[in-house]
């Protein structure tokens, strides 16, 4: 066996065991390094560690300690060529909660290049690697947002283009608010003011975005000064309402309301130049794009088959290889041998007897040869191998 | 033998019109647009190195010449992976438009120019040119109006399928007509610098071409915004079509 996972992830284990049994990076390398030829992958959806060559027993020891019982009723494991298909699956984000996000292959760049792999978990790691790049290059499977804040800044995008320099005025400092304002300000877009019924809640995330705090009675002055307006308050009322916003000659005006109760007059729809997503628009957008990340999952699992036949073509050129030398090797022991048996010779003599034996040799052996490495290619190499050993009686020691 | 880059040229074209339709194969579609371009641009050299004179006379000629303007354009404003959406409104639309200037004659070498004057072959290109720039901009203010009208409907795949920003759709708009609008002015003096030398009057063609300058030149004059400068841009193509169509053939 010289590839194994042991692991448990968001399909089977519930977020409270995930917490205790997830790792930052230096422990996950100081654990792998424990294991031997192994490399950790923890991020707070999976721990999982890879091992070359290495019982994944006292992994699995090693993850029940950290998550305080066992672990064998939600732990997987896997062996070769299964174990490989699920990292490549994992780095290709097709394992993830939301398909095809992105954080996961930085995770496991991180993890390979932290860790010391040996020569199987190297190719392995770097496979899985190169295959989340290309999915993320040849499918649209990361392109389009996965949850309600991103949607709503790339909704912004599609009014402005680029956001570098839009002002956005957030009224409200909940969470969610927070976070869609953080998604806008990510892509560019300043976060000019910030409006709550708090003045203590406005001043702390008006400080985080370097923006200026209000009390929500200014929220109608500032529309004029504005290009996007981000509400998400608990108010029991409309807080903006179409009275007040100014006529827009110029620059459209985008309204983001993910407030429950609306914060937005739904009529503000009507004006010209205005734009309102609420959160019920919001969320059929982010179903509509992750119903497209579906469709592209199914072309990336494509690529993961590809790269499994490459991977697999890989495994059976490592069972060739040894055994072609090992033929070679009982060829030219026989050969050394039968030679040793002729009587005193002068050298050139020597020299041609020599020569002819080896070209011999070689000769015989060009066809088994080539044969064995086509075998490999096809997927026989492991059949072949057992033949050319069993009829040859060479050593089983691959 | 040189006609024979119309073929090429056709494919190219042909080809980008299918490839912008799926995301996969949108490089594809740009290299079918540059190719074909290209190969469009070699059957124009070939034709003005073999007549002597304005070699796009013709109804079909100036036709070949307006497409090769059109996806010039496109090629410097719009040709870009991003903007995919722009490419399948515009290539069928030129592909179709010089198979009819094909059948009409107008991709043939070696034909008879009715203009050697150079004063002419000036007015008749520029205008020309005006006029395909005019097209991509009506192809972008209609991508604009579509692109408003998904945002207000609040459409569900509007980040599934993309169209360029609002905003950026309405400024490469303006742009193409501040590009556009001189060429057309320069076409124009310089045809009623001929008419007064001629003592002629002027003629239907003659003033619909006005009128679109008047339409565009109020457009970069008022600078409208949204909606509006859309629907301009647009009644400003009426008259190009009008100008193009309707009125082919009554100018000379």
């Amino acid at each position: 066996m010289r590839l194994s996972l042991v692991g448990i992830s968001h399909h089977v284990a519930p977020v409270e065991l995930r917490e205790r049994v997830s790792l930052p990076l230096e422990a996950a390398t100081a654990l792998a390094t424990r294991l031997g030829d192994a490399v950790c992958i923890s991020t707070c959806n999976r721990t999982e560690v890879y091992l070359a060559g290495e019982d994944e027993t006292r992994a699995l020891a090693s993850l029940e300690e950290l998550a305080g019982e066992p672990l064998r009723s939600v732990a997987y494991r896997m062996h070769d060529e299964a174990a490989a298909v699920h990292l490549f699956r994992v780095s290709a984000g097709l394992d993830s909660l939301v398909p095809g996000e992105s954080e996961i292959l930085g995770q496991v760049r991180a993890a390979f290049d932290a860790a010391s792999p040996g020569p199987i978990l190297d190719r392995v790691f770097r496979q899985a690697l190169q295959l989340g790049k290309r999915v993320r290059t040849e499918t649209a499977i990361g392109e389009s947002p996965a949850s309600v804040p991103s949607a709503a800044a790339a909704l912004a995008e599609q009014v402005f283009g680029d956001l570098k320099g839009r002002r956005v005025l957030l009224v409200g400092a909940g969470r969610i608010g927070e976070l869609a304002a953080g998604s806008l300000s990510a892509r560019g877009a300043t976060i000019a003011y910030v409006a709550n019924r708090s003045a203590e809640a406005a001043g702390r995330v008006a400080e985080r975005f370097g923006a200026t705090a209000l009390p929500l009675e200014e929220v109608a002055a500032k529309l004029a000064e504005v290009d996007v307006v981000l509400t998400s308050t608990s108010a029991p009322g409309l807080l903006v309402r179409a009275a007040d916003v100014p006529s827009r000659r110029r620059q459209p005006l985008f309204f983001i309301d993910i407030a429950v109760p609306r914060d937005v007059d739904p009529d503000i729809q009507r004006l010209d130049g205005c734009y309102l997503y609420d959160i019920d628009d919001l969320e059929a957008v982010v179903a509509e794009t992750l119903a497209g990340r579906r469709v592209e999952a199914a072309r990336a699992e494509k690529l993961v088959v590809e790269e499994a036949e490459r991977y697999r073509e890989w495994q059976s050129s490592l069972d060739v290889v040894p055994a072609i030398a090992a033929l070679r090797s009982h060829a030219e022991a026989i050969r050394a041998h039968e030679l040793a048996k002729l009587p005193e010779l002068p050298e050139d003599q020597r020299q041609v007897i020599e020569l002819v034996t080896s070209q011999m040799l070689n000769k015989l052996l060009h066809l088994p040869t080539i044969r064995m490495k086509q075998a490999s290619s096809d997927g026989d190499g492991i059949e072949v191998v057992r033949t050319v050993r069993h009829l040859f009686g060479l050593e089983e020691k691959p | 033998m040189a006609e024979l880059l119309f073929w090429p040229a056709l494919l190219g074209y042909g080809e980008a019109a299918f490839a912008y339709a799926s995301p996969r194969y949108t490089r594809l579609g740009t290299w079918g647009v540059r190719l074909g371009w290209l190969a469009q641009t070699g059957l124009l050299g070939v034709q003005a190195a073999r007549v002597d004179g304005f070699p796009w006379s013709s109804w079909a000629g100036s036709l070949n010449l307006f497409v090769w303007f059109v996806v010039g354009a496109y090629l410097i404003w719009g040709c870009q992976q991003r903007y995919r959406l722009l490419g399948l409104a515009v290539m069928p639309v030129a592909a179709l438009l010089f198979v009819v200037a094909r059948i009409g004659g107008g991709t043939a070498a070696g034909q008879r120019s009715n203009y050697s004057n150079l004063f002419l072959v000036v007015h008749v290109g520029f205008v020309i040119a005006a006029f395909a720039g005019f097209t991509l901009a009506a192809a972008l203010a209609t991508l604009y109006l579509v692109e408003e009208r998904r945002l207000k409907r609040r459409a569900t795949d509007i980040l599934r399928l993309k169209l360029p920003s609002l905003v950026v759709l309405e400024r490469v708009t303006f742009r193409t007509i501040a590009v556009s609008l001189p060429l057309l002015t320069v076409g124009l003096v310089s045809g009623i610098v001929r008419l007064r030398e001629d003592h002629g009057g002027v003629d239907a063609l003659m003033a619909v071409t006005i009128l679109t300058w008047l339409v565009y030149a109020v457009i970069l004059g008022i600078r409208p915004a949204g909606r509006n400068a859309a629907y301009l841009a647009l009644l400003g193509f009426g008259f190009v079509i009008v100008a193009r169509i309707v009125l082919a053939g009554t100018h000379f």
